[in-house]
Parts: structure tokens; C-alpha cells; sequence
């Protein structure tokens, strides 16, 4: 027997630790090496069980990986610091209001995706969350973009930890009674176990929660706080892919990347109307021409949710097509796994326009099989964001 | 007698016939499983040769076939309930039998003290 899919066997020594690091390994973490970063991938009670907690009660991670960034402009204008941040993303940053948050999308001039993102407006800045592998890079992006009007700051004082499920309201409830208040995309500054936070009701599982960013010296305490209540377990990277998978949503390096466009991803719905043709800010991003043409005359490819019919997973990588002996190439599979809470194998991939109408039958090579497969409609789970 | 090889593998053999599965310590790493595909009745494989997979929510991973041999018998209720091979491993959940080219092939390969010392 051999694990396909095991750590790298990079020394750890170079890995970077989060402020929960230590916490991890008490709590019985597999620890993985993750964008440079040492990250639990599973805890003791597996992937299978964190996954259906999370979706039952609630679920906290470390994602402190990823980047946390400032945009403040010089102006002290915060419509001057929207402005020049849509210069470089395809969203209307203008209209976010105070303490709302929206999902953008970093492009190239090619119309590729440069990384995906989240945006808050801060009353007098903007907060930024980016990914990763990302974050150094999306840092220069910004400085070169728009260092001429703002001062853009990686922060590296805070942790960020999410709290996702049905029960994640009244667990955060005990530390803060206000967060009930909050709605889906609301964002908030709040003293948790009197440390200074800022909660977003977001996240990456299609389930409601919250997203919090920590001081870092205080990340344990929160985070050990919330990890008292019987009702909250911690997640590793594991259940937190198969979380977003059936929700639907994009991992960045996997659906969505320099070679993927916004259109192509289906993504059209993050561009505001304001930012397409005949919108008042039309244009004025990276790779608009190509973008904006898209959304008038479509694209050859679409990304698509695959549900495979069998019991197999079908995983990234695999390709799809028409006809059940694999001579006419469709597309490919960019994420794909076990769904726990639908438990049956989903997936989701590129398909050529013409096979991309939910219901089409196509097929995915596995192992030399071709098996069948149904485009489906994402997400796979509903959504309970609280809007 | 009980064999054992370093890819995690146990092999009962008797008469000639290998009855293999996959060890507490690879059911552990592996995690909860949610699929197995076993291999045809009748086919042939050499050492080393991939004969089974097992996935968990995570990943795929390959079974190896531990011996030169032809596949005599299968284990449907591990393909039927992929959860077998997590709660009873080395007991309810075996894989395959395996009628060995080579009856004394076995021989060459762990005992159980040795495994355990490579697991740890």
C-alpha cells in the first residue's frame, strides 16, 4: 500500500509555524507542509468526522496562512483607496459600504486570475484577505499598483482563525452577544475575551460562520476559548477542502488560476454591474477587453460541477469526454473527492460550452475506466448564510 | 503463517494460498475509507503490481500485490461497506486471495516482530 498523496519530504525546519502551531500538535494534528507553511491536515478524529461536525455543530480552523492586507489611503479618502484597488480588481469596490465585505478577484492582462480575495471596507481602509501562496505576490501588486495613492501594509501581528456551522452564531455569542446582529458578509470590531478582533460573517465551508482575525499574542486564548465549548471541534486542511468542494467554491491553483478566466470560471457573478459594459466604472481592470468580451460572447470552456454516478471518486487531474471510449477530449477535472455530507464522490471541472447544461452526461477517465458522470449544479450542499 | 510486507500489507498463507489485507498501522494513516475496487477473479498479477485501491475523502492510494500470484477469491463486503477495512483490518476486511506462483515466495518476507519494528 502507498500513499499518492503524502507530505512532502522537504525538511520542516524550513517551514513557517502559525501562532497556533503548538496548539495543533496538543490537539493530536497530522501536520503537512502547506504554501510554505507547517499546517494541520487532520486531527484525531479523521476527515470523514471533522467534516459532518462541522456541518452538525461547528467547526474552528487556522487559517493564519493566509495574508492579511491594509490598504490605507493617503488621502485619508476611502473612496480614493476603492478607486485604486479597481484599478487592479474587476469589482465594485466604490459602492462596499462600511463594515461589508465582498469577494474579488485579482487579474492579469490576459483576463487570468491572479489570485481570488476577499475585500472589507474599514471605514478609514480597506482589509484585505488573499491566499497564501499568494501573498507576497499579491503584496508587490498592490504596492506597485496603487503605492502611488496609498500605503498598502502585509500585516504579520495577526493570526486568523474561521468558525463554521450551524452552531457557530451561539458559540461566539458567549464571547460577544452582538455577533447575532450580524449578517452574512457583515463585518465587525469586537472584544473577545477583552482582545481587540475583527469578525467577518464569512468563510469557506457554504455553511454560516465567521472568520477572526486575532492579535497575535492573544491567538491562543481566543482560540482556546472557543475550543472549550462542547459544540466546536477543530478542523484540519482536509475537511476544509471537501467543505468548499461541496460548496461549490473555488480553490485557487486548483479551479481557478493565471490560465482561468473569471468568465470561464463562472465567476461572473463577482463583477458588479458597475464594472461591465455600459456600467458607470465599465472597465479598467487588467485583461478587461478579453474579460468584458467574454461576457457578451461567451467562452469555449465552462467550469462546471461533476457528479460522478458510481461510488469512485473522480479526482483533479482527470480527464473528461463526450463519449464513453475516451475519443473525443472535453475538459478536465481541477478538484474532485468523497463528499461526506452527500455521501457520493463530487467534483468539478473545465467542460467545452456545448457539454456544460446541467444533466449532460459526459465521462471521466479513472484508472483506464471511463465511468459516467453528470453535470451538475453547484453548490452540492445548500448554503445557510444567514443574508 | 503470518507475513507482512513494507508496504503495509498482511498475508495469511495456507496451502498455498495468500489471504491479504492491509495493516492496523496503513488503516490508521489512511483514514475513514470511502471506497474500495478490487481486482477481477482470475487475474494475474506480479510483485509489486498495483491490484486494489482504497480512497479516503483526501486521497487515493494503491494496494500492492505483496507476491507473484493469481487472484482466486475477493472480499465483496469490503467493496460493499469501505468502513470494514477501518474497524476490523487484519480480520473481517481482507482484500483477496492470492494463489501464490510460489508457495515458498512467502518466506522472504516480514514476520510480524520485524513489522512492528518498522512501523515503530
Amino acid at each position: 500500500m502507498r500513499q499518492t498523496w503524502r507530505p512532502d519530504l522537504e525538511s520542516n525546519s524550513r517551514l513557517i509555524h502559525t501562532p497556533l502551531h503548538a496548539l495543533h500538535l496538543s490537539l493530536g494534528a497530522r501536520m503537512v507542509p502547506f504554501a510554505g507553511y507547517e499546517m494541520p491536515v487532520q486531527y484525531a478524529d479523521g476527515v470523514l468526522k471533522e467534516h459532518l461536525h462541522t456541518r452538525a455543530a461547528a467547526g474552528l480552523f487556522d487559517v493564519s496562512h493566509m495574508g492579511q492586507i491594509i490598504i490605507r489611503p493617503k488621502s485619508g479618502r476611502i473612496g480614493d483607496a476603492a478607486l485604486a484597488l479597481e484599478r487592479l480588481v474587476p469589482v465594485d469596490v466604490l459602492s462596499l459600504a462600511e463594515g461589508r465585505q465582498r469577494y474579488g478577484l485579482f487579474t492579469n492582462p490576459d483576463g487570468g486570475i491572479l489570485d481570488d480575495l476577499m475585500i472589507t471596507n474599514r471605514g478609514d481602509h480597506l482589509f484585505l484577505v488573499v491566499n497564501a501562496a499568494c501573498k507576497d505576490a499579491d503584496y508587490a501588486h498592490l504596492k506597485e499598483g496603487l503605492g502611488d495613492s496609498c500605503d498598502v501594509t502585509l500585516l504579520d501581528d495577526r493570526a486568523l482563525i474561521a468558525l463554521q456551522g450551524p452552531h457557530a452564531e451561539a458559540v461566539l455569542c458567549e464571547l460577544w452577544a452582538d455577533v447575532a446582529s450580524m449578517r452574512f458578509m457583515d463585518v465587525a470590531e469586537a472584544d473577545l475575551h477583552d482582545v481587540g478582533c475583527i469578525i467577518s460573517r464569512s468563510g469557506y465551508t457554504g455553511e454560516d460562520g465567521f472568520e477572526i482575525s486575532i492579535p497575535t499574542a492573544s491567538a491562543v486564548d481566543v482560540t482556546q476559548r472557543l475550543l472549550e465549548h462542547p459544540d466546536v471541534l477543530a478542523i484540519g486542511l482536509g475537511a476544509r477542502d471537501s467543505l468548499r468542494l461541496e460548496a461549490g467554491l473555488c480553490l485557487y491553483g486548483n479551479d481557478i488560476d493565471t490560465g482561468t478566466t473569471p468568465v470561464e470560471a463562472a465567476l461572473e457573478w463577482a463583477i458588479q454591474k458597475s464594472r461591465r459594459a455600459g456600467g458607470e466604472r465599465a472597465g479598467g481592470f487588467p485583461g478587461a477587453e478579453r474579460i468584458l468580451a467574454e461576457f457578451a460572447g461567451g467562452t469555449s470552456r465552462r467550469r462546471v460541477g461533476l457528479r460522478p454516478e458510481g461510488r469512485a471518486p473522480v479526482r483533479g487531474g482527470a480527464k473528461l469526454f463526450a463519449d464513453a471510449d475516451g475519443t473525443a477530449p472535453i475538459g478536465s477535472v481541477t478538484s474532485g473527492g468523497f463528499g461526506p455530507s452527500v455521501d457520493c464522490p463530487v467534483a468539478m471541472g473545465y467542460v467545452e460550452t456545448a457539454h456544460a447544461g446541467n444533466g449532460t452526461q459526459i465521462f471521466a477517465e479513472v484508472r483506464g475506466k471511463y465511468l459516467p458522470v453528470t453535470v451538475s449544479a453547484l453548490p452540492f450542499v445548500k448554503q445557510t448564510y444567514k443574508r | 503463517m503470518l507475513k507482512f510486507t513494507e508496504e503495509h500489507e498482511w498475508l495469511k498463507v495456507e496451502g498455498g494460498v495468500a489471504t491479504v489485507g492491509i495493516t492496523e498501522h496503513a488503516a490508521g494513516q489512511l483514514g475513514d475509507l470511502v471506497f474500495v475496487e478490487l481486482p477481477e477473479t482470475g487475474a494475474t498479477f506480479s510483485k509489486g503490481d498495483s491490484a486494489a485501491t482504497v480512497e479516503s475523502v483526501k486521497a487515493a492510494s494503491d494496494v500492492y500485490c505483496p507476491l507473484d500470484g493469481e487472484i482466486v477469491e475477493i472480499n465483496q463486503a469490503i467493496v460493499d461497506d469501505p468502513s470494514l477495512v477501518n474497524s476490523d483490518p487484519q480480520g473481517a476486511a481482507w482484500f483477496f486471495k492470492l494463489k501464490l506462483a510460489d508457495p515458498r515466495s512467502a518466506d522472504g518476507l516480514l514476520d510480524e516482530a520485524a513489522y512492528k519494528e518498522l512501523v515503530g
